[in-house]
């Protein structure tokens, strides 16, 4: 290829589950995985491209290296955390081909849903959480566990945000996002293990325009935006792509409306849950937009967002709602369809006519004599 | 009577001092190497001697060094791993305590060879005592010109820093041991990449046990190949064991790997017999993550080989009829102790010093923790035997650091042994809150298939 230039990132080929891809050197696997895409990319609960040092917490991305690189076709001899493993040369991974990965995709799986409360019902996460998505693709019916879950009280980081730490799955997004976005880091995991608990220290407030960041990139309903709690279910709402000027943030965001009433405003994900990114910086958006434009009318709406159709919210049909095409008279060979009480117009055994009757007919119209024919 | 390397002097009254230790030989191997060796020579001298990491896992010390990137104008750091929490490990604590010079001078020596500028020992947070004796030593190395700028005339510049953890036996895993160092909350990173290319502040960095670094001074003082010369096969030199549990004699013991370990339990030398006439049921010959061992399989291999103390004889077999040396955290268990109320312990320490950064350890380790004690209490079932054995599994190996694996296969090596002192305990709950299982047939004499001719 004599159009190669010095700068371009040399390639190196991939195969994962079979299908082989040419990516930029110094890509991990779950990234190359994405770009196959579907059932070849490993789920992460996590990870978080946009969020630098995420990943590597929640193992649901765990996938077999069955041969480390070209040069080194050694197997690895445990299972890797893609998101977290860049690729080589002639590297090949398994995903879903592999038995060990889905033992222990299955494993992690009920070890997150151990101390979850499962309370979707009343969760505002419910039809957008990525652990349900999780429980419906990889787990299993039932728990094997049998004692008392973990909880822990409700607690009100600031006015706009609430943590519900019971639903927690300690993917530390949210604290990397205090880190890396907010200027004045007071929120992150006290204490360890199962009683390990996302907190501001001792009950503070985050007072920070880009707080709001961390609801969306929550993967659970452990954050969740208190301007919208119990305020609807997010599939009876209709997204909308909206923009502002907004002098903080990029202000490119998704309205969730019920008939022109904003209910909620959040950044605009991609297919991964991620948050979008424009000129190769993450859309975050600044919690003036978030929380207090909250009118149609501060903003430029766009048009409706391309739900993926697995997800629940796209029953909306919300977008260009088309009414089925009427095939009935089409079968009949032109003729109306005409009510059952229609096909005969006048009974047979009587020779009653059923259209003159006034209303129904009951047992007393065919019970009385005939009338004689003149 | 064993050759002693480390703790041949630690009996001289008054060797905490510099003085002493100065009069006792101390300091001859930063002398020889600072005046007589290159850093790359000391390196090549510790990876001939056969020097295999203490604190557990057993890596060549020699080849972790070899690792270590060396890129222009970057520091390079070593930190000495003084955070010994392993239960029934407590050989550097003695280590430290009593000739506290023989670590500062081996870290001299180290830190020589690795180019390492700042040396860190991390100290676990409860031995307030053990810092201040580490503190004073490095004071009178300082004062003598053992540390400092230009040490010897050679040139080279060493200090040496206690930082003190605060309690967490996570730290132990050099990557949380880093974290920690650095300020931050004591998470393990995730590899890689390897402290040797990214380590403290980013830069190249080796995590090396205490017992390890110590062993540099016998290892430059004598040679390699006189140090190589001790021991079975890749299992050179001496280690510290720490002997505990039901025997006449617990402490720190000096070994030169050469010893049965019947010999090390019953001799009058080292541990002397278990006592009150009991019976040996079960060991945990390397700290209490490794496999837990029967007596008959602790006493002979599954080859009716006579099992050794070395790395090799004690890991044969695998995990299937094997254990591990660990970090010599010896501790025995008489026909008097329970082995389901004894993993229930250990499952319970793995529980509370969970990071909980990745969910397999944090959740799985709650859950074991929770079963155990269930059918320690008479209140279980078979089925749980089988869920402890599913839960073990799907732990280890899927997490972050070995923290997983170490709390894994306590329970996946007692169920694999003892299992049917398992299934008593759930098959008779009244009973088995008022006696114990006993000695049962844990010591009898395993049968050895003989060898089929081809």
């Amino acid at each position: 290829m004599s159009s190669d230039t010095k700068n371009t990132i040399p390639t190196v080929k991939v195969t994962i589950d079979n299908i082989t891809i040419e990516v930029p050197a110094g890509t991990t696997i779950l990234n190359a995985a994405r770009q196959i895409g579907g059932d070849v990319t490993p789920p992460a609960m996590c990870y978080y491209s946009k969020l630098e040092g995420s990943g590597g917490k929640c193992r649901t991305c765990l996938v077999e290296v069955a041969a480390g690189s070209a040069a080194d076709p050694r197997p690895m001899p445990k299972l890797v955390a893609s998101c977290r493993t860049g690729v080589m040369d002639g590297m090949v991974v398994k995903n879903i081909t592999s038995d060990k990965v889905k033992d222990a995709r299955a494993g992690v799986v009920e070890f997150l849903l151990l101390n979850h409360p499962l309370d979707c019902p009343v969760c505002d996460q419910a039809g957008e959480c990525h652990l349900q998505d999780l429980g419906y693709e990889h787990g299993k019916e039932g728990t094997r566990y049998e004692f008392e879950r973990r909880t822990f009280e409700k607690e009100d980081i600031g006015p706009y945000i609430q943590l519900h730490m019971t639903r927690c799955i300690l993917c530390y997004r949210c604290t990397y996002v205090a880190d890396q976005l907010t200027d004045q880091r007071v929120h992150g995991v006290l204490d360890r293990g199962d009683h390990a608990e996302i907190s501001t220290h001792i009950s503070k407030a985050i007072d920070n325009n880009f707080s709001g960041n961390m609801i969306d990139v929550c993967p659970v309903g452990a954050l969740t935006d208190k301007t919208f709690r119990f305020k609807n279910r997010v599939w009876f709402t209709k997204p909308v792509l909206a923009h502002r000027d907004c002098p903080d943030c990029c202000g490119k965001v998704t309205l969730w409306q019920r008939g022109d009433e904003v209910l909620r405003v959040t950044a605009r994900k991609d297919e991964w849950g991620e948050v979008c990114s424009y000129d190769g910086k993450p859309g975050w958006i600044c919690n003036t937009c978030r929380f207090d434009k909250k009118a149609a009318s501060d903003w430029v709406i766009e048009g409706p967002v391309n739900v993926n159709r697995h997800s629940v919210i796209s029953q909306g049909h919300y977008s260009a709602l088309q009414t089925p095409k009427e095939t009935l008279p089409e079968v009949m060979g032109g003729r109306a369809p005409k009510l059952m009480m229609d096909i005969h117009d006048v009974s047979e055994v009587n020779k009653i006519e059923l259209s003159q009757l006034p209303g129904a007919a009951t047992g007393s119209d065919f019970n009385s004599p005939a009338p004689k024919e003149a | 009577m064993g050759r002693k390397l480390l703790l041949e002097k630690a009996n001289v009254p008054g060797i905490c001092t510099y003085e002493v230790y100065r009069r006792e030989g101390g300091y001859r191997s930063v002398e020889k190497a600072l005046k007589s060796l290159s850093p790359d020579q000391v390196t090549e001298e510790v990876k001939k001697s056969g020097l295999r990491g203490r604190g557990g896992a057993g890596f060549p010390t020699g080849m972790k060094w070899g690792f270590l990137a060396k890129p222009e104008g970057v520091p390079r750091y070593l930190v000495v791993n003084a955070d010994e929490s392993e239960p029934g490990t407590f050989k550097d604590r003695y280590l430290m305590e009593f000739i506290p010079h023989l670590l500062i001078e081996g870290m001299i020596t180290a830190s020589y060879a690795l180019g390492s500028n700042r040396s860190y020992i991390y100290i676990r947070g409860e031995y307030v005592w053990v810092a201040e004796i580490l503190e004073r030593a490095i004071d009178e190395a300082r004062a003598n010109g053992w540390l400092g700028k230009n040490i010897l005339g050679s040139g080279f510049d060493c200090d040496i820093y206690v930082h003190r953890g605060a309690g967490a036996y996570i730290c132990g895993e050099e990557t949380a041991l880093l974290e920690s160092l650095e300020g931050k909350r004591g998470n393990p990173r995730i590899k890689p990449p390897f402290p040797a290319v990214k380590g403290l502040w980013g830069c190249p960095t080796v995590v090396n046990n205490v017992e390890t670094i110590a062993a540099v001074v016998p290892i430059i003082n004598d040679g390699a190949e006189e140090y190589a010369k001790i021991g079975i096969g890749k299992s050179t030199g001496t280690k510290l064991i720490s002997a505990c549990g039901n025997i006449n004699k617990p402490g720190v013991y000096e070994i030169d790997m050469t010893i049965s370990v019947e010999e090390f339990i019953y001799s009058d030398e080292y541990c002397g017999g278990i006592p009150a006439g009991k019976k040996l049921k079960a060991c945990i010959p390397g700290g209490s993550s490794v496999p837990i061992l029967p007596a008959n399989l602790l006493l002979k291999t599954a080859k009716g080989e006579t099992r050794m103390m070395t790395y090799e004889s004690l890991a044969d077999g695998g995990f299937v009829s094997g254990s591990m040396m660990g970090s010599g955290g010896f501790i025995v268990l008489d026909d008097s102790q329970c082995v389901v109320r004894h993993t229930y312990t250990l499952a319970r320490f793995y529980r509370h010093e969970s990071c909980g950064q990745c969910s397999p350890c944090r959740e799985g380790t709650g859950w074991m923790e929770k079963i155990l004690w269930n059918i320690e209490t008479g209140k279980g079932k078979m089925s749980d035997i089988d869920l402890l054995w599913d839960i073990q599994r799907k732990i280890e190996g899927n997490t972050i650091c070995p923290l997983g694996d170490a709390a894994a296969w306590p329970v996946a090596a007692a169920i694999r042994h003892f299992r049917d002192e398992f299934e008593w305990h759930v098959l008779h709950p009244q009973e088995a809150q008022q006696r114990n299982y006993g000695l049962m047939h844990y010591a009898d004499p395993i049968h050895v298939p003989n060898p089929v001719m081809a």
